[in-house]
């Protein structure tokens, strides 16, 4: 077990460094593209997170679009423009949203979860169309974002953006991955199975599901911070629940037996989704549609079930 | 009804749970009622009676799981009436279920490894942050009380393929593995053979003899209550109706009109009514 563990991590660590040093090599829109792959590849771990305890939520971009207008607003109200501040803002502010939202979600459980956390971004939705001071429908534009003072344009500014998605991305993914063997993460099957068994054993399912909830805002609400910033631009589309069915579709894409496969997912969905968008730009959906459904099909456990079967493979085969 | 008088084996040590006056009301529904128990530590008590007859309600207000209407209950001279489960857990009280109340999607070393890391946590959110699932104290834990049981041979086995004795014996097993004084077994045997039901209790009882755990259990079986208990509680209509020895409590003509019924032959040899 530690010794898969250990090697997943290397592969994981190989990879992000492949990433990170093919960047400068790369066409500008794939850089683009990637970059917010992996900014909603961290929205994706905070479901993968839920969706573990047998919680779906169709309302992750209630904290997606909180993270990013934190960065809009605060980068227009106080003038600050340091990515790594504006990103923790963003993540705190998500959090804390989640942590007050939590007291009431942490109560239901599967339909009635869903949708409440769907009505719930509905309701930011709502708000920021009539919010006409914040740009209404149209939303308005994010500052250029600078480095500990660094402030790149252009091209040097999305590779910024791509190797801070990258990092933030990693330190993301090693934290979860910590979080689902500690005794509080590793509760999740036990939760979906027996939620009885798991009180008598003495622990607050409710208290443990809060936890999660505000895991996963807060990361909904750094992967909005981080898309803000790439696209320069935010709107209420954000909170809209189409935004949060891609996450949902991503996580299905995705899998939840691995950390490493929210960003590998993430990053199929973007291709096929701009892909689609070029070859077809009137079917692109139906394409997005036909993916869902091979990968329901053909993969019910996502892509991240495919590393995990290579790997059981191997152990049989070596004594 | 007054029928019970305080037992002579319950008498010179400090009890270790004690319940008094307690009853439970659903509407006009009394569900039990004037319940005045104490249990000395390490004593073996059986728990008879027809159902409906207030038994599992009465494990279930012990153990949280219900709020009594009335009444108080103190484990080891501590008022723990009206407490959610888990705190009760967490103070020693541990109980087994009458379905078997485990994780079936994992391993049999997965669900005593989760229940002995949540015995080693601290209980809060931030406690179950901080400490690894997998911790080598865990994992021992786990695995002694695997052998314990006597069910090593499913260690890898997923739960839901298990057949119902070894299910019995994991979830007493997770009940036990926290090292609790007070130990609940809500019908141990149900849904066991004839045959299986006393060499289930036999690992059951050696397991829990060799912990020193407090044993309350509900019992169906009569073979089994006298081969087992050190003490019998009777109950009828919501209540105690008689308290005492094995042999006592089924030799009671109440008991054997109300609960056993009168051909029977109790395997204690009380039930010598004609």
């Amino acid at each position: 077990m530690s010794m898969a563990n250990g090697r997943a991590q290397l592969v994981g660590g190989l990879l992000f460094l492949l990433a990170a040093a093919a960047g400068p090599a790369l066409p500008d829109w794939i850089v683009s593209l990637a970059t917010i792959a992996f900014a909603n590849a961290l929205v994706v771990l905070g479901l993968i997170v839920l969706w573990r305890a047998g919680l779906v939520s169709f309302g992750q971009a209630l904290y997606y679009c909180i993270g990013a207008y934190v960065v809009a607003l605060t980068a227009r109200w106080t003038g600050i423009t340091d990515a790594f501040l504006l990103v923790l803002l963003a993540g705190i502010g998500a959090g804390i949203t989640a942590v007050l939202v939590g007291f009431l979600l942490a109560r239901y459980r599967e339909i009635f979860f869903a949708m409440l956390s769907l009505a719930l971004s509905m309701i930011l939705y709502g708000v920021l169309v009539k919010t006409e001071s914040l740009g209404s429908t149209d939303g308005f534009s994010v500052m250029t974002p600078t480095f500990l003072g660094y402030a790149p344009h252009r091209e040097a500014l999305g590779l910024a953006l791509y190797w801070m998605t990258l990092g933030v991305g990693a330190v993301g993914a090693v934290l979860v991955g910590v979080y689902f063997r500690s005794v509080a993460g590793a509760l999740a099957a036990p939760i979906r199975d027996n939620e009885i068994r798991v009180e008598f054993l003495g622990v607050s399912v409710n208290r443990v599901i809060h936890a999660k909830v505000t895991i996963a805002g807060a990361l909904g609400g750094v992967g909005g911070a981080l898309a803000a910033m790439t696209v320069g631009h935010v709107d209420p589309n954000m909170a809209y629940w189409t935004t949060s069915g891609g996450f949902v579709f991503v996580t299905i894409l995705a899998g939840t037996a691995s950390v490493a496969a929210a960003f590998v997912g993430s990053l199929v969905f973007e291709g096929v989704r701009s892909f689609a968008y070029d070859v077809m730009p009137s079917l692109w959906q139906m394409t997005l549609g036909s993916v869902l459904l091979l990968t329901i099909l053909f993969l019910p456990d996502g892509l991240g079930s495919l590393v995990v079967k290579l790997r059981r493979r191997r152990e049989t085969k070596t004594p | 009804m007054n029928t019970t008088a305080p037992v002579t084996i319950a008498s010179g040590e400090r009890p270790i749970l004690s319940v008094r006056d307690l009853e439970k009301t659903f509407g006009s529904l009394v569900a039990a009622r004037d319940i005045t128990v104490s249990i000395p530590p390490q004593q073996t008590v059986g728990v008879i009676g027809a159902n409906g007859a207030g038994k599992t309600t009465f494990v279930n207000m012990v153990t949280g799981h219900l709020m009594p209407s009335k009444g108080a209950i103190l484990f080891e001279d501590r008022e723990i009436t009206g407490m959610p489960s888990r705190e009760i857990t967490r103070l020693g009280i541990s109980r087994s279920f009458q379905v078997a109340q485990i994780f079936p999607s994992l391993s049999v070393f997965d669900n005593m490894c989760i229940a002995a890391a949540i015995a080693r946590s601290s209980g809060g959110v931030l406690g179950g942050l901080a400490s690894p699932v997998a911790s080598p104290a865990a994992i021992a834990e786990a695995e002694s009380t695997i052998e314990l049981f006597q069910i090593s041979s499913y260690r890898d086995t997923t739960a839901s393929t298990l057949p119902q004795g070894v299910r019995k014996l994991l979830d007493i097993g997770m009940a036990v593995v926290g090292w609790p004084r007070l130990l609940l077994l809500d019908e141990p045997t149900s849904g066991i053979s004839i045959e299986e039901k006393f060499d289930l209790m036999n690992v059951v009882m050696s397991a829990l003899k060799s912990r020193k755990i407090t044993v309350l259990f509900v019992e169906h079986d009569m073979e089994i209550v006298g081969r087992f208990a050190d003490r019998v509680l009777a109950f009828y209509d919501g209540t105690v109706i008689a308290d005492g020895t094995p042999d006592e409590t089924l030799a009671d003509p109440q008991v054997q009109e109300l609960i056993t019924g009168v051909k029977l032959k109790s395997a204690a040899g009380a039930g010598g009514h004609a």
